[in-house]
């Protein structure tokens, strides 16, 4: 069977389950380009390189499968790194495909040349320059593997244009990889298993921390066992909201730098802390001195640098953390944590006390209640996407989610402009759930190109902009540390619902708590793409994201919301 | 106190590379990296030292681990191991003091390689401690020009690179 690269690409691409792509082509990359349609592979056209990443991520994210970007040489494959980078720092499966200038011309600095193998090194879990198109159907075999293994993560495939051309005889490769170093983790040493339900056992403040490993191995159904069995409460990550369901008594939610106070005060107070696939990110711990004094520590990861990288731990488990928690689920004991859990609790309505979207209006529109009202509205059975700043907290603290694989967020790079690709990635992967973004104005405007893209797919997106007309959280900063000085994150942004209507979308404009509703329910039962901006509040009280742990500090040392009776006006 | 991993890697372009890239981005201090091919074709052996006062050398190796072309790392700092560097040294004498360096030399079971006019060069082979002796002592003669491997090593005993690694966990 004589094929030409271009067509083992896709044949390949075939094989391995792919059944929509995202890229754009150009002048290194057109040959792979020409047989897609005879593969039946769809291929979604964005409008720059960085977002058919970030919509491969969000596929990837939301569907549980390899995403997969396709990009030219060059400035194609550099408008990649930005994707890819997001992607590796949140371990997400994806392969990307860029294209080269013919081997004999590699490193005469041919047009559109760029060595992107070496650029991408640092920020991919492996990657290939192809030399040899009889090599090229296994290298992708391989790609995918490595992609969604053990700790998942980008790979990048670099394919010289001879190479495309370049015909042979095609031969699938057999199923098994040839990879000596590289075994991915199973289950974990049974003799510090035991070791950790001995302090399982003898626990009386025990907390979960769930991180995105949770939903990365699939354990959401065996830590809810684990969890009930043993009676203890779930902290989550940003990435593992969705891995237990935020309605469960049990459910704390997040926890870390914008978590709620209730759940770092269980924390800080817990005599056992049980660190399930996260990797105790700057976010999550505040300042490490004064991190979970009084607890004991227990760390499953599948990622032996993790494991006791930042906190020292008592017993680190490498291994997957489901295999893990099967091992661990018949060792551990029913347990009742009834005193620990009523603290909690009165620590939680203390929390809810201060909560905004507790308080009555007062006329003024805020980011919270909108995200609320989104939550309400939609059940809470809508798919998420996120940017990045304010509104990715708000989303995070508001929008609670029961399912796995329904919040699409950047969490290790925080990647502004995220949020609108990342949803197009997941409503691709889901044409009919409902998908909202959550996006700000400042990071918004980094990928709005691909609002093109939205209408050209007949994606039945929704769009809410929480628009303060800041690059909010860097104000907020500024606001707590830099003596209000608002240098350069004031925004004069462009009318967004002319701008949004001019590609087609229909648009609404909130500035008002009355107008909430109404426009969140048209919005939803219009039959396209749909986009509301929320003119919301800017500075103060009302324009921040509360709680938080500043930079630096202990995570108990948190700058609260100032309560009601406290407040001046 | 400097730690000693060797690190099986697979023959292929650019894992050279990947490993020298592993180092600068996650700040770990190398000493030495020597590389090169083993009694396996397509499994290349790299021996790395590390100044495990300023690097975690379980850090370095469970990095290590992390690249797909690695095979398998080991810490031979505590075994019972072979330790050798090389030495060229191209030391400046002159008639009267070249029976002199030769002396050393044979002292220090060393060769002379080459004998220029007012220059020999010497190769020396042993521990780095041996041959910073020696580097001390020809240095009063005034050294022209040294090139040194930098460390490489292999565990004592019949065991071949299929040997334990302390470095695999269980279950992996």
């Amino acid at each position: 069977m004589r094929r030409t690269g271009a067509q083992i690409v896709w044949e390949m691409l075939k094989r391995e389950g792919v059944e929509v792509v995202f890229g754009i082509p150009g002048g290194a990359i057109m040959h792979v380009y020409h047989p897609r349609r005879d593969y039946g592979i769809h291929h979604v056209l964005v409008r720059h390189e960085q977002c058919a990443a970030h919509a491969a991520d969000g596929y990837a994210r939301a569907s549980g499968r390899v995403g997969v970007a396709i990009a030219t040489s060059g400035p194609g494959a550099t408008n990649l790194v930005t994707g890819i980078a997001t992607a590796m720092m949140d371990s997400s499966p994806i392969v990307c495909i860029t294209g080269q200038v013919p081997t004999s011309v590699i490193g005469f600095d041919a047009f559109q040349e760029i060595d992107i193998t070496g650029i991408t090194l640092p920020i991919t879990k492996h990657n290939y320059l192809v030399t040899d198109v009889n090599d090229l159907a296994y290298i992708i075999h391989e790609a995918f593997y490595i992609a969604r293994s053990g700790r998942p993560g980008p790979v990048l495939i670099d394919i010289p244009k001879d190479i495309q051309k370049a015909e042979t005889d095609f031969v699938p490769p057999e199923e098994e990889v040839r990879l000596p170093g590289y075994r991915p983790v199973g289950p974990g040493d049974p003799e510090a298993v035991r070791q950790a339900a001995d302090l399982i056992n003898g626990a009386q403040r025990p907390i979960i921390l769930a991180g995105h490993g949770v939903l990365m191995s699939g354990a959401m159904e065996i830590l809810r066992a684990f969890a009930e069995k043993t009676e203890t409460p779930v902290a989550l990550t940003l990435l593992s909201k969705g891995g237990f369901p935020e309605s469960h008594p049990l459910a704390l939610g997040m926890m870390g730098m914008h978590g709620e106070v209730f759940v770092n005060q269980a924390i800080q107070e817990a005599d056992l802390l049980l660190a399930f696939g996260m990797r105790f990110d700057d976010r999550v711990t505040g300042r490490l001195e004064h991190y979970a004094p009084k607890s004991r520590k227990v760390h499953v990861d599948l990622d032996a640098a993790e494991l006791n990288k930042i906190v020292p731990v008592d017993v680190a488990i490498l291994g997957d953390l489901r295999q893990v928690l099967e091992q661990l689920l018949p060792l551990v004991e029913p347990a009742s944590h009834q005193e620990w859990l009523e603290q909690i609790n009165r620590w939680r309505e203390e929390s809810r006390a201060r909560d905004i979207v507790n308080r009555p209006s007062n006329g003024r529109l805020l980011a919270p209640q909108v995200v609320h009202a989104i939550w309400e509205a939609t059940g809470g059975e809508a798919i998420v996407a996120t940017d990045v700043g304010q509104n990715q907290m708000w989303a995070a603290q508001y929008y609670h989610l029961n399912r796995p694989h329904t919040l699409m967020t950047s969490g290790g790079l925080g990647t502004m402009g995220f949020g609108l690709p990342a949803a197009i990635g997941a409503q691709v992967a889901h044409p009919d759930k409902e998908v909202w973004a959550f996006v700000g104005d400042g990071g918004f405007q980094m990928t709005m190109q691909e609002l093109a893209t939205v209408v050209q797919e007949r994606l039945p997106l929704r769009i809410a902009l929480l628009n303060n007309g800041y690059l909010g959280m860097v104000r907020q900063w500024q606001e707590f540390f830099y003596d209000q000085r608002y240098e350069s994150t004031s925004l004069l942004n462009p009318d967004f619902v002319r701008l949004v209507e001019a590609y087609g979308i229909h648009s609404w404009r909130v500035t008002t708590p009355e107008e909430t509703h109404q426009a969140i329910a048209e919005a939803r039962s219009h039959p396209g793409p749909a986009f509301i901006e929320f003119q919301v509040a800017q500075e103060g009280e009302e324009g921040n994201v509360y709680p938080m742990v500043p930079a630096g500090a202990a995570l108990h040392e948190m700058i609260r919301r100032p309560t009601p009776a406290v407040k001046a006006r | 106190m400097k730690s000693t991993l060797i690190a099986l890697v697979e023959d292929k372009p650019g894992v050279l590379n990947r490993v020298a890239s592993l180092f600068r981005r996650r700040a770990f201090n190398i000493e030495s990296l020597t590389v090169g091919h083993t009694e396996q074709p397509g499994v290349s052996r790299m021996t790395i030292v590390v100044d495990s006062a300023r690097t975690d050398v379980r850090k370095v190796a469970q990095n290590l681990y992390k690249l797909v072309n690695v095979i398998q790392v080991e810490d031979v700092t505590e075994r019972p191991a072979v330790i050798r560097d090389l030495a060229l040294i191209k030391v400046r004498t002159n008639g009267s003091t070249r029976a002199e360096v030769m002396q050393i030399v044979e002292t220090f079971r060393a060769r002379v390689v080459d004998v220029g006019l007012e220059t020999l060069m010497v190769e020396v082979t042993g521990t780095e401690e041996k041959i910073d002796g020696l580097v001390e002592v020809l240095g009063s003669f005034g050294i022209v020009e040294m090139v040194r491997t930098g460390r490489v090593a292999m565990v004592r005993g019949s065991n071949g690179n299929n040997g334990k690694s302390q470095y695999r966990v269980k279950g992996e």
